[in-house]
């Protein structure tokens, strides 16, 4: 991989990660004047808010406090949690791990079986079932995902209680080794993951499936054809690693769509990772949570466009000769 | 490739020999467009009519609460008893308002964003490009969520905040057709002939991205409506009308799954459900009459 190349992505994605914390004080100080906030506190005294003021620095000109939030930024200083006094980051450092687990199987199951369903569909152009994987998709990709996850709660968490409808764990079980644990959570997973799965199936199948299509119609397939190698071992070797590539970078692209399907998916069955943690902030007008959430979002999909980004390169020869 | 062109090409499902069809053809070629047409209609005849077809007050609250559907209640009654069927005909409103605004106000805005970037060239592009890939790169719902809760929540705020938040994408199409538009020769002669940039952005540039930018405000139209429903579903909702997002919202916060109120919890998820999948297909349906070459694919 060419050093200069990806050293000029990297700095790329450090300057829009720039633009994004300057952007998010700007949101927060300028649009949303934490002193009206400080006003809403019941009984609180012109001195009272005026000591506030001062312990959260606004009593400094804007550009103190410009400063202030940039250095506190840089070191993981996102403020204190008005509802729970706890500091911002440990919040968010509590919450991630949570998301990253539902997020992460939910795509990888996504992008496995829109894989594999685009495959399916491309292959049988025009037939029974490609029409009808596409009205699924269709639906799937329309309906909104909360929605989704309150009928799966509906069925399969109250009419026929096979699964847990919230929480990640049993609460208040000792558990007898690590793996029952594991598989106490597996089991509080298998809704809301399945909920983040048929959110993104819809899109993975989608593009798949027009990427296979656009494949199978390309010169070198027919070639291949011609040399009499059967039809499956042609889809398989030759078409579909090639028909993967559009779906490496989407899923990458699609982490924005993600995060905010983790808000609220995470809201419907009370997983507590950094959804809920926006979604009780946004309930409690709790500004340094919901600031620091934005800004831990920002970033991932920053992130995720950046390794999209190296992944084409190690994956596309083509860029590689660019 | 985008999505929304993956999709569209699912759209175009009967190829047709044919490219030059006026756009009713385009649109009653396909079951897809006749199923999506009639349903737009339906739902546009409801957010007009809705409040006179109800058979109650949505508001109005009785002791009948989470009641099954009956022939009294068709789509049964919600948590304080009100009509649940009432209340789906005036979240039909609130969805078409906002999702039409909104889409409107992201058309202007990205139109206009796009047009000054591409023709001007220069400083003005870079500046606006980066603020464009800023917005594209910024997580959009988390961006609504924090807009819309510094904000004190009104049907006017929501659209502007999705308004605002959504234009980014026609900006990049749009900026992208005009960089080509600019060097054709009609442009040249025009400017040869002495004519101002401000009558050649009106005569020439803008009547030619114009099917180009209604195309891709029909999809944010259904951006904005799925945009609206989860704000609401998330409590940031107008607080004064009843919308789909919020009837969810009130559904699980009150209990309903739990209580099998499934009449309750179907109704407005499959309204938005079906709604957005109309316009969703009425959207891709134009974006291939203006590019034929992805008819080919369906």
């Amino acid at each position: 991989m060419s050093g200069r190349w990806l050293a000029g992505k990297v700095a790329a994605a450090l300057v829009t990660l720039l633009f994004v914390i300057i952007f998010n004080f700007f949101l927060f100080r300028v649009m949303g004047d934490p002193t009206t906030q400080l006003a809403r506190l019941p009984n609180s005294s012109p001195e009272e808010i005026e000591k506030l003021r001062a312990d959260y620095g606004l009593d400094k000109p804007i550009t103190g406090q410009f400063a202030d939030y940039m250095g506190d930024t840089l070191t993981f200083d996102l403020g204190i949690s008005q509802r729970s006094r706890e500091p911002v980051w440990e919040e968010i450092k509590d919450a991630l791990p949570w998301t990253l687990l539902l997020v992460g199987t939910g795509t990888l199951l996504a992008t496995v079986l829109g894989a594999w369903l685009g495959v399916f569909a491309a292959t049988r152009r025009g037939k029974k079932a490609d029409t009808r994987s596409l009205n699924f998709s269709l639906f799937t990709y329309s309906a909104p995902e909360y929605w989704i996850g309150i009928i799966l709660i509906l069925v399969l968490a109250v009419w026929i209680p096979v699964f847990p409808a919230g929480q990640q764990v049993t609460p208040g079980v000792e558990f007898s080794s690590w793996w029952a644990e594991a598989l106490d959570v597996a089991e509080h997973m298998v809704l809301p993951v399945a909920a983040m799965t048929l959110m993104l199936l819809g899109q993975y199948f989608l593009i798949m499936r027009s990427s296979m299509v656009d494949v199978l119609t390309e010169d070198f397939i027919t070639v291949k054809r011609a040399t009499g190698l059967p039809w499956y071992r042609v889809v398989r070797k030759h078409a579909v690693p090639n028909a993967l590539l559009p779906l490496v970078t989407l899923s990458a692209i699609y982490f924005g769509a993600v995060v905010g399907g983790a808000i609220t998916i995470e809201t419907i069955f009370s997983w507590p990772g950094l959804g809920e943690l926006s979604f009780e902030a946004i309930n409690d007008k709790d500004f340094p949570v919901l600031q620091g959430t934005f800004l831990i979002f920002s970033v991932g999909v920053i992130f995720a466009n950046l390794i999209a980004d190296c992944l084409y390169f190690v994956l596309d020869p083509r860029v590689q000769a660019k | 490739m985008s999505p929304e062109q993956a999709v569209l090409e699912v759209a175009a499902d009967t190829p047709v020999a044919v490219s030059d069809r006026s756009v009713r053809d385009v649109l009653l070629a396909t079951r897809r467009g006749k199923f999506a047409l009639a349903v737009l209609g339906l739902f546009i005849f409801l957010a007009i009519f809705g409040d006179a077809i109800a058979p109650d007050d949505p508001d109005a609250s009785s002791l009948d609460v989470l009641a099954a559907p009956s022939s009294d209640h068709w789509f049964g009654t919600t948590e304080t008893g009100a009509d649940v069927f009432s209340q789906v005909l005036a979240g039909a409103r609130v969805s078409i308002v906002v999702g039409f605004a909104a889409a409107i106000i992201s058309a202007v805005l990205g139109a206009a964003v796009g047009l000054l970037s591409g023709y001007f060239g220069g400083w003005t592009d870079r500046i606006l490009d980066a603020l464009e890939n800023w917005f594209l790169v910024i997580p959009t719902l988390p961006l609504m969520i924090v807009l819309a809760s510094l904000l004190d929540p009104s049907l006017t705020v929501l659209i502007l905040v999705i308004g605002l938040t959504s234009w980014a994408g026609t900006g990049r199409i749009v900026r992208a057709q005009v960089l080509t538009l600019r060097e054709r020769a009609f442009v040249e002669r025009a400017r040869a002939l002495g004519a101002g940039d401000g009558y050649i952005l009106k005569t020439h540039i803008l009547p030619n991205t114009v099917p180009l930018i209604f195309a891709n405000t029909v999809l944010i139209v259904a951006v904005a409506i799925l945009s609206e429903a989860a704000l609401a579903f998330l409590g940031l909702g107008d607080p004064t009308s009843i919308s789909w997002g919020t009837m969810l919202e009130n559904a699980f916060t009150s209990g309903a799954p739990s209580a099998e109120a499934w009449w309750y919890v179907i109704p407005p998820g499959l309204c938005i459900t079906v709604l957005v999948l109309a316009i969703a297909i009425l959207g891709y349906l134009f974006e291939e009459h203006i590019n034929p070459r992805l008819q080919e694919q369906g």
